[in-house]
């Protein structure tokens, strides 16, 4: 299967969630993604492996509009509309979440601070009414609860001496709050011990719906005997060179990537 | 790299966007300083003789002065005999008449910080009804005051019915000798303000200069003397979260603090006085001497600031733990920038036994702004058990601004503890993407980290003073973004 040949399960472009078109992309002069195409469906799954430098965090990072990563050539739609116009504010609020792979401390700012600011500064860009205290401390409540988060947790400064697992679980957690369309997980696993791993994958799924997108990002398989992925595609100098369904995560445990690589090429 | 050092470049050269210049007509002194001056302005505010001579002693004085030179600041030399040192308050008809006529960019940022329609109008000098539902709130808050025993009044109207008091403390805790500007306040002030709180009274409400009657026009030499007597607790507030302006481009306040036995005195400040603009013309030099002295045991002062405008900043609250088991505290917050500098900090000297400060320094510098922290813990042979703790945390907003610490050190006691802790961090692009990434843009990024950033010194202020200069922290730093 190559990967052009690859089309989401509703096949129509009207159900097309995100499409990447033959992008290139630089960072520093230096160019990263060459010629990466992917297009996902509301509700699917989608998991990107690849070897250390392939461009996979570029392809978060650029995804979610990060400063300094600059496109030279293809487009990237989302819901139709021309993602790379948008600020990376605007995108959020049109429903791009990315989890980042290290949580930034914010000290200070206390994580309930930080959520009702996230939350609202998005209502406010998509002109929706704003939460006042005691609507958005119902809602966190109800969504803590869900995903097992402590409340002494959220009460902490942002991400300042939390554990790896609980700043992961905190981005979960922000997710289920700012309810994405499409939400990236960049190297989730990094730093997790496989309980914390578990934890984490059971939030995640809880929040899977058939209107919800994941990219899961990740450079081991492990992460997706949690988080199981419709398709699994194998990012290799800035481009795609194979996909499958979850099998070929398994092929690429057992196999390494020079091996899968190799036979792409 | 490149596109980042670019929009912070324009994000920075933005300009104060609530910078505007009145017109006002006053009964000026003549220009220029001299015997003739002082007396002016003695006469004028019908002075006793008593007053006239302490005013004389401190002109001589400061005529034999020269100015300090060692704070990192830098501005061309001041001409004293091109300034006025005397201008009475501008008359009611030249006043606004309604909110219409007063700049719109102002009451945008009034909006912004939530200040109330009738505050508004006090504060934009809007001289008709309006102000009669403050001047009633003030007469009220006065007789729940007089109740108390509580003396709060104009410091002029404290020299002529509480001449006692007035002799007793003024110049007691900052002598006229005592530096350049202080000497020069204690020649010329203007007004300021007076508080006595007697023995045991705990002040019933929060002072602030607001409340108080001919409050608005007394900025450029400013002096202030409050006294809480044995057991007795006051916390005053000094100025505003709202842009404050004045014609004069020196000011030189004197504030005096005097805590005997057992009592507390808590003193705020927010100074937001009009920093200048994007090339650093114009602005406000603010050369203040605070000074707060701890005189009785088991005695309080405990100074907050939050200082966001003027174009030169130098100030130093200090404490003087002369009393057994005093203590000395100073939670600052100094937010520089475009052009601005500040070289403010704190002294505390530790006379008594068991004397204990604590400092608390958040300097936030964007722009080509410098920013210095500059204290002094000193600790004399007496002062068996003392202790200090400092905390000295600097953060920087771009690459072409500057932050800076300087800490004196002197201890002559071996038993004494001290403790410096001192850090300077920048806002990484990485906080300030993971922010956008959540949907903040980034001027409410850059508010949010830096009020996070400041969090232990906001706790400091009294509740609506918090939530306002919470706001204020965000508008001074809006267009810095590094």
């Amino acid at each position: 299967m190559s990967p052009q040949a690859l089309i989401c399960n509703g096949s129509g472009p009207e159900n097309v969630m995100l499409e990447i078109e033959d992008l290139h992309a630089s960072v520093q002069g230096k160019e990263i993604l060459k010629g990466l195409s992917l297009k996902i469906c509301p509700g699917e799954v989608h998991a990107i492996m690849g070897p250390n430098g392939a461009g996979k965090s570029t392809t978060s990072y650029m995804l979610a509009g990060r400063d300094g990563y600059e496109v030279t050539s293809g487009q990237v739609r989302f819901n139709g509309e021309d993602l790379l116009s948008l600020k990376p504010e605007e995108r959020a609020a049109n429903g791009i979440f990315l989890a980042f792979q290290y949580p930034l401390e914010i000290p200070g700012v206390s994580t309930l601070n930080f959520l009702k600011t996230a939350v609202n500064a998005q209502a406010k860009l998509r002109g929706e009414p704003l939460l006042d205290a005691v609507q958005f401390m119902r809602l966190v409540r109800e969504t803590a609860k869900l995903l097992n988060v402590s409340e002494e947790m959220l009460k902490r400064p942002l991400n300042v001496g939390f554990s790896g697992g609980e700043k992961k679980r905190n981005e979960v957690l922000q997710m289920a709050l700012l309810k994405p369309a499409l939400a990236i997980l960049d190297e989730t696993d990094s730093g997790l011990d496989i309980d914390a791993l578990k934890l984490v994958a059971e939030g995640v799924n809880k929040l899977r719906s058939p209107s919800r997108s994941f990219l899961v990002i990740t450079h081991y398989q492990r992460l997706l005997d949690y988080i199981v992925p419709d398709y699994v595609h194998i990012l290799a100098d800035g481009r795609i060179v194979r996909s499958g369904d979850k099998s070929l995560a398994l092929r690429l445990e057992e196999q390494g990537y020079d091996a899968l690589i190799g036979k792409a090429a | 790299m490149g596109q980042e050092a670019e929009t912070l470049q324009e994000l920075t050269d933005q300009k104060y966007k609530y910078g505007f210049v009145t017109e006002i007509e006053s009964e000026f002194a003549p220009k220029g300083l001299s015997e003739d001056t002082v007396r002016f302005i003695s006469q004028k505010k019908d002075e006793p003789d008593w007053m006239l001579e302490k005013r004389l002693s401190a002109y001589r004085r400061w005529r034999t002065m020269t100015e300090p030179a060692w704070a990192r600041v830098h501005y061309p030399p001041i001409d004293f005999q091109d300034a006025y040192y005397y201008a009475a308050p501008k008359k009611k008809e030249d006043a606004p008449a309604s909110l219409d006529e007063v700049d719109p960019e102002l009451l945008q940022t009034y909006e912004k910080l939530g200040i109330p329609l009738s505050e508004q109008k006090m504060l934009s000098g809007v001289a008709v009804d309006a102000v009669f539902d403050s001047v009633s709130v003030a007469t009220t808050f006065k007789a729940t005051l007089e109740e108390a025993g509580v003396i709060f009044c104009p410091i002029s109207e404290a020299i002529a019915r509480h001449p006692a008091l007035v002799q007793k403390y003024l110049g007691s805790v900052v002598p006229d000798t005592d530096n350049f500007y202080a000497t020069l306040n204690s020649a010329v002030f203007s007004d300021g303000s007076f508080v006595y709180v007697p023995e045991g009274v705990r002040c019933p409400m929060e002072l602030s200069t607001y409340f108080r009657i001919n409050a608005s026009k007394t900025g450029q030499f400013e002096r202030t003397l409050i006294i809480a007597d044995r057991g007795a607790y006051v916390s005053y507030l000094e100025g505003c979260t709202a842009p404050m302006r004045d014609e004069n481009q020196l000011h030189a306040a004197v504030v005096e603090l005097v805590a005997m036995d057992g009592a507390e005195i808590k003193y705020s400040t927010v100074q937001n006085w009009y920093p200048g603009d994007e090339n650093g013309k114009g602005g406000i030099y603010n050369f203040v001497t605070k000074r707060g002295d701890c005189r009785g045991a088991n005695s309080k002062i405990s100074w907050t600031q939050v200082e966001t405008g003027s174009a030169i900043t130098w100030k130093y609250p200090s404490c003087i733990l002369r009393g057994d088991n005093s203590v000395g505290e100073f939670y600052s917050i100094a937010i520089t920038n475009n052009f601005q500098q500040a070289d403010t900090g704190t002294k505390m000297i530790h006379l008594g036994r068991n004397t204990r400060s604590r400092i608390i320094s958040k300097g936030i510098s964007a722009g080509r702004a410098q920013n210095t922290y500059r204290g002094l813990v000193r600790i004399h042979q007496k002062a068996e058990g003392a202790r200090n703790f400092t905390q000295c945390d600097s953060l920087l907003l771009g690459s072409r601004c500057g932050a800076h610490t300087v800490p004196y050190i002197e201890s002559r006691n071996p038993s004494a503890i001290i403790e410096h802790e001192a850090t300077t961090s920048k806002i990484s692009d990485d906080q300030l993407f993971y922010c956008l990434s959540r949907g903040i843009g980034t001027e409410e990024a850059v508010a949010l980290i830096v009020n996070g950033f400041c969090r232990e010194v906001l706790q400091q202020l009294p509740m609506e003073f918090a939530v306002e200069a919470q706001k204020l922290v965000g508008i001074s730093l809006e267009g810095s973004v590094g």
